[in-house]
């Protein structure tokens, strides 16, 4: 493994780390829910880095994908969406 | 109720349902309360959230601090990461990796390993997506007892939105990318023995996929051929397929003995015994499950 | 030092699961409760995903015909996590669910009102 690819899974987990913290902080639920699915989109990338295809695939399907609409709609029941009903 | 019944009384009174509450809410506003006493100081989690937030904040901040510091001089001591001699890396891998071949017939090493040799642990977690769904439908579906007026407006609001002309674009684009999706999730799932994916993997592409069409096409041209009967009867049958097709290992024996299902040449599409059936079955039930759950998120049915 | 920065993997998924847990304490919404819930499963899987990972190969799909143990990553773990993360997704729709069915009874989703309204109409 070269010093190249482990610095680019470096700046992967600190990203990872930085969107987790992200989320936590902002006060916005829309940009929460943005935020996760980035998060899940890049730790989709860190699975490929660990060797592990199969939980890339996964987790892009479901965490990019399944999880961030349930928690769209959750929200737009919620009235938590601007744009839509008294957000 | 009373407790000076023995542990096995109460036992045989719990399964036969006499220690059930019905008018639950009643018993409980009859509840005798705890009395504090005055003189006894209670300290409760409760108690300093609601009377000293700065201090609940200091204290889990704190709490929390220590345990990734705790954790972190952990992590000194554990393996170097990627040492091919850690014990992580022991001979249960090795027995897969070597042997898994030609006792599973599976190219792919981990679904060989889900499907083949802890079958019985990936039955039980496609048991637990059947049960979220159902657990779901029970709480979401608009019934006669979970329907309000409110509700109601916004539902009729939503379908005179989606009867517009609106969504030209996503509706556009559905059409190019749905079949696509979908017939990349039943690829995936076909080879989950030959390549990365499987039935999780594949099922919740092909969930996706199903959401895309939803979503463009609205609710009522879902239902023409996926409704709450077709959830049920196509989870259930794979279920029982499942469970049909891992059971005869107990006919026939602990190790199989006497017969066993033909493996065929590992790489071909028909090989590897019962993976291929195993993989369809697991990735109907998590696609039906995707979509269960995003029907009930909107439209509170399926 | 050196160590931690060796063991980067599985030091940011201990870090990770101290970020969600914060967030399990000290938010009052719940939808970000379980953003923070699915922000530690997800910890869990990158720590035994690494502890799977060993440097220089490949991952665990028979690849040149080679049958030999030292040529692949370790299997257990991703088949661990494939199942987990599936799974995953199923706690967290069941719980959304329950804050729709909190939702549609107090009109809130601060946990705080929630509690301070339930114990009123026990009260009552």
């Amino acid at each position: 493994m070269s010093d190249f690819s482990i610095t680019i899974q470096m700046i992967l987990v600190v990203f990872l780390i930085v969107s987790a913290i992200g989320v936590s902080v902002t006060k916005n639920l829309f940009m929460a829910v943005i935020v996760f699915m980035g998060y899940s989109s890049i730790m989709a990338i860190v699975w490929l880095f660990l060797e592990a295809p199969d939980l890339a695939i996964t987790e892009a399907a479901v965490g990019a994908g399944v999880d961030t609409v349930i928690f769209f709609l959750t929200l737009k029941k919620v009235h938590a969406l601007k744009g839509t009903r008294e957000g | 109720m009373s407790d000076n019944r023995s542990f096995w009384q109460r036992l045989k009174g719990w399964i036969d349902g006499d220690e059930v509450i019905i008018d639950a809410d009643k018993y409980i506003s009859t509840r005798e309360r705890k009395e504090i006493a005055p003189g006894e100081k209670r300290v409760s989690v409760e108690h300093v959230r609601s009377n000293n937030p700065t201090l609940y904040r200091v204290l889990c901040v704190g709490i929390t601090l220590c345990f990734i510091v705790v954790m972190l001089m952990v992590v000194m001591d554990l393996p170097m990461f990627g040492d091919p001699g850690s014990p992580t890396n022991n001979e249960v891998a090795a027995r897969y990796l070597e042997s898994g071949i030609e006792e599973t017939g599976a190219i792919n090493f981990v679904a060989g390993m889900i499907l083949d040799y802890r079958a019985f642990d990936t039955f039980g977690e496609s048991n637990v997506l059947f049960m979220a769904v159902v657990a779901v439908l029970m709480l979401l579906q608009r019934d006669k007892k979970n329907i309000s007026a409110v509700e109601d407006k916004e539902m009729a609001e939503d379908e005179v939105f989606d009867g517009q002309d609106s969504k030209i674009i996503l509706k556009k684009g559905a059409k190019c990318l749905a079949p696509i999706v979908i017939l990349y999730g039943i690829y995936v799932v076909l080879n989950g023995h030959l390549s990365p994916g499987g039935g999780f993997s594949g099922g919740s592409i092909i969930g996706a996929g199903l959401i895309l069409y939803a979503a463009a096409n609205g609710h009522k041209k879902m239902q023409t051929f996926f409704t709450v009967k077709t959830l049920t009867i196509t989870s259930v049958c794979c279920l029982l397929t499942y469970c049909g097709c891992k059971s005869y290992s107990f006919f026939t024996g602990a190790n199989h003995v006497g017969w066993e299902v033909p493996k065929g040449t590992p790489g071909d599409i028909l090989s590897s015994g019962f993976i291929l059936p195993l993989n369809i079955c697991v990735g109907l039930v998590v696609a039906c499950t995707m979509y269960g759950f995003y029907a009930l998120f909107t439209k509170g049915e399926i | 030092m050196s160590h931690l920065l060796t063991n980067y993997y599985e030091a940011a998924s201990v870090i990770l699961f101290g970020i969600g847990f914060m967030n399990l304490f000290l938010q009052n919404n719940l939808i970000k409760k379980f953003i923070g819930l699915n922000i530690m499963d997800t910890a869990v899987y990158l720590f035994l995903a690494a502890k799977g990972y060993v440097f220089g190969r490949v991952a665990p799909i028979l690849t040149n015909g080679i049958i030999d143990a030292d040529y692949y990553i370790n299997p257990i773990p991703a088949g661990l996590v494939l199942t987990g993360i599936v799974v995953s997704v199923s706690i967290t729709s069941f719980s959304l669910a329950l804050v729709l069915r909190l939702y549609k009874h107090y009109g809130s989703l601060n946990m705080d009102e929630i509690l301070r309204m339930m114990r009123e109409e026990e009260g009552e």
